[in-house]
């Protein structure tokens, strides 16, 4: 059954496979209702830990559960498990090479309500930057399954980031996720667009639009680390220019990480992202995103521009 | 509970041996964590060489005790107690920091054969410890975790976060040992966050305490083994300790935290320990 949710995908699919594998624990810090951890809690609740708001201690616990043969899954709001639980990851997780796999919830500015506090810009930029860490931003809920499976099985620190609202599905519902594999949704020769989480719907809408005008590929990066750099370089090889997309700071996610693989390929980027700003509280989520910027105008804007420099 | 005169006086020697050990591996004329790791020399000692059940000739035994150096700082120490008791040559302490090295700065889990986590960011060994203890009861593995923390270290509020939800989930096989040496980097603990007083603190998150002489073997073990005895709460052992213990100009001095010898102290430090 799809979902049209990636919490609710997420939150299913940690007890399917705490079905199948007794060693998946899940960690939560109190906002167990949104991230979903209490679906595991219900099914599960001696693999379950309600460890309070204290996510510096459940991050350095979850390393410890790990140590003894567990796959620990911790949650909580994207700011707060990337942010305030950053050192507790670099310093026994990252540098351990632990299995513990780290869910940024509500993550974007999918939390639209509460502002800059709770809204993670700058999340993937963290944990890009830190050795023997895989970053995941599935494109919907389809993918968010299939990436949950695909970090459960594989060893190591895997950082996996979702959004907190509904919206319909753009990915194939069971289609294995090959972490580092970028899937093309849409052929198109002139410009490529890289897109990443909510901005990957957007990016289909936007090419479409297109159609007859520019002929537009886009492209879903789902792996903002490891960076396929040569799957990257071949995707844009017959196009005159490159858009990205993300509902992030343009410092440091998924823009840093394309026009570093292409950086030999003196191809122009446009970079379409948060703009090195905070966030901001409204009352819905297209409402915030149109005031960053993150809209399938500014996407068919962008790529107009791209395709007649 | 009476121990024999021979078995304590082994574990004495053997903890003074730990110490010229930590000493040699130092060298001259470069800075080392003399006096953490002197204080912390006979409680690790202890547990190495008496207390804990782990297996140098494989130190992933699933049926082992754990011991995490939560003052990571001073990895000379353990580096001293794993190679005395067959984790690696002891020759090789003579490499740590060198570039390419198995005995880095501070505890590396990959690096390091006996080294159960990374610490040296320091606050977060406890909570690592409790995840731990959880995983073995999960595991239904009948062990212990032991960390050691500095007392300066208790300025972390991540610490207590550990000792919160250790005491939520009654993790019973978890024993926070803290090595009460009175000095921090800088200075007395006492000038800087006074992290005193420890028993009603550590009493009021739900520990049970036991208060020793850090440097008598005797109540080393006779409150290691009361921590055996302990159901349904953690133990915390408070452990008063001399920093730099087992050196005279050392013991007690700020500057030997992180000190270097010169070719006459280095030679007095190794008569005196030997």
């Amino acid at each position: 059954m799809a979902y049209i949710n990636q919490r609710i995908a997420y939150g299913k699919t940690l007890v399917e496979l705490g079905k199948e594998n007794e060693n998946i624990v899940v960690l939560d810090a109190d906002l167990g209702g949104s991230t979903m951890g209490s679906m595991f809690e219900e099914a599960f609740p001696e693999r379950h830990f309600e460890m309070g708001i204290a996510e510096a201690n459940m991050t350095s616990a979850a390393a410890g559960l790990a140590q003894t043969g567990k796959i620990p899954f911790t949650n909580s709001f994207a700011v707060f498990v990337a942010g305030r639980a950053f050192d507790q990851i670099r310093q026994t997780i990252a540098i351990g090479e632990l299995n513990v796999k780290i869910c940024g919830s509500s993550a974007g500015l999918s939390d639209f309500g509460d502002g800059s506090t709770h809204q993670a810009i700058e999340d993937m930029a963290i944990m890009r930057a830190i050795p023997n860490m895989t970053v995941i931003c599935p494109a919907d809920a389809n993918e968010t399954v299939e990436a949950v499976k695909a970090i459960a099985k594989v060893e190591g620190p895997c950082y996996i980031r979702l959004n907190r609202n509904d919206y319909d599905n753009v990915s194939e519902e069971g289609k294995k996720f090959e972490i580092g594999m970028p899937t093309i949704l849409k052929e198109g020769k002139e410009v490529v667009v890289f897109a990443t989480g909510y901005m990957v719907g957007l990016a289909l809408e936007a090419a479409k639009e297109l159609e007859g005008k520019v002929s537009t590929k886009v492209v879903n990066v789902s792996t903002i680390k490891p960076m396929n750099k040569e799957v990257i370089i071949a995707l844009t090889r017959d196009a005159k220019a490159v858009v990205t997309a993300e509902e992030h700071s343009i410092v440091g996610g998924l823009g840093s990480a394309i026009a570093e693989a292409l950086c030999k390929e003196c191809k122009p980027i446009e970079f379409i992202g948060i703009n090195d700003t905070f966030g901001c509280s409204a009352h819905n989520y297209p409402d915030v995103l149109k005031y960053h910027g993150l809209t399938k105008e500014h996407i068919v804007e962008a790529v107009t521009k791209m395709a007649t420099l | 509970m009476a121990y024999s005169k021979k078995m304590i006086e082994d574990l004495k020697e053997k903890a003074q041996q730990i110490r010229k050990n930590i000493i040699i591996s130092i060298g001259i004329g470069v800075a080392g964590h003399i006096g953490g790791s002197n204080s912390a020399a006979d409680i690790v000692t202890a547990l190495y060489f008496h207390k804990m059940k782990h297996d140098p000739k494989n130190p992933k035994m699933e049926d082992r005790d754990r011991f995490i150096l939560s003052k990571g700082h001073v990895a000379i120490l353990q580096y001293a107690v794993l190679s005395e008791a067959g984790y690696f040559p002891v020759a090789d302490l003579k490499t740590t920091k060198d570039i390419g090295s198995y005995l880095q700065g501070h505890p590396d889990v990959i690096k390091t054969p006996g080294i159960e986590a990374g610490t040296g960011s320091l606050g977060q060994g406890l909570s690592i410890g409790f995840g731990m203890a959880m995983g073995l009861k999960l595991n239904k593995i009948d062990r212990k975790v032991y960390v050691l923390c500095g007392d300066g270290e208790l300025a972390e509020g991540q610490i207590w976060e550990a000792a919160m939800s250790a005491s939520v989930f009654k993790t019973d096989n978890l024993v926070a040992i803290v090595d009460k040496n009175n000095l921090q980097a800088k200075g007395p603990t006492v000038d800087r966050f006074d992290t005193s007083p420890l028993i009603p603190k550590w009493e009021s998150f739900g520990w049970h305490t036991i208060e020793i002489d850090g440097h008598n073997m005797e109540e080393i073990l006779s409150a290691l083994d009361e921590a055996d005895t302990i159901k349904g709460k953690p133990t915390v052992i408070i452990a008063n300790t001399i920093k730099g213990k087992g050196v005279s100009f050392a013991e007690n001095v700020v500057a030997f935290h992180n000190g270097t010898l010169t070719e006459e102290t280095y030679n007095q430090a190794i008569s005196e320990l030997s």
